[in-house]
């Protein structure tokens, strides 16, 4: 079962656990939640924004888990992700795979967020104190990919 | 032709999307950079720095995807989500 959801409102990730736990299906279940970070040394980031395509958003997320669902055999699958303005500690993406064996689980959940952060349309930038820009990819994640 | 635009290019560009009639020798993404790049100096510009991705239909595309069943092609930087 995958259940795929781009929304500008927050998520309660500790309910969408339970409600994995509560299907019990298989034994497995491995989450990962990322959230806005404030790394600034010299200034203090306010808001990040978070644009994206809405159409092919949904399409490559349900693909992307289409693609680990097969792969690992996984039970369930949920892959949120938010758009608009954000605070500093709000959540932006969660992904929660279940498969019978943690290995596969975690796998796929690694697999989701990694071919998320280079193919999904998402866009972030950063308003800080002084001034807005926008987030440029990062090379590590391109790296991580290949 | 729809041709969208997200993100920074979005901003560079000043408005969301255009619609552009591309004559009959426009036929692959490679083509319609090359169009754009002639069709103004912001357009230039924006593929000037080789950073960005294009959509058709919503599938990423290569330089020789071929546009001929093509309804909309989005232009945008590389993606930060996640």
């Amino acid at each position: 079962m995958i259940d795929i959801r781009i929304q500008s409102s927050d998520f309660n990730f500790g309910k969408e656990i339970k409600n994995f736990q509560n299907n019990k299906i298989d034994g497995a279940v491995v989450c990962f939640l990322g959230s806005v970070r404030d790394l600034k040394l010299e200034e203090r980031l306010e808001k990040l924004e978070i644009e994206h395509y809405p159409k092919m958003a949904k399409k490559v997320l349900e693909e992307t888990a289409k693609k680990a669902l097969k792969k690992w055999n996984l039970s369930q699958c949920l892959i949120i992700h938010r758009f608009g303005k954000l605070d500093v500690n709000e959540p932006i993406v969660l992904i929660i795979t279940q498969t019978e064996h943690r290995k596969d689980a975690f796998r796929a959940n690694e697999y989701i967020i990694d071919f998320l952060k280079i193919n999904a349309p998402f866009w972030k930038k950063e308003h800080t104190n002084n001034e807005s820009y926008w987030v440029e990819q990062n090379k590590k994640d391109l790296d991580m990919s290949i | 032709m729809k041709i969208i635009f997200f993100a920074k290019i979005r901003e560079l560009i000043g408005k969301e999307e255009e619609n552009i009639t591309f004559p009959e020798d426009v036929r692959t993404v490679n083509d319609v950079v090359s169009f754009l790049k002639e069709y103004n100096k912001i357009y230039y510009n924006v593929f000037e720095n080789n950073n960005f991705l294009i959509a058709c239909d919503e599938e990423l595309a290569d330089m020789d995807y071929k546009i001929s069943k093509t309804k909309e092609i989005a232009i945008f930087p590389p993606v930060t989500g996640g």
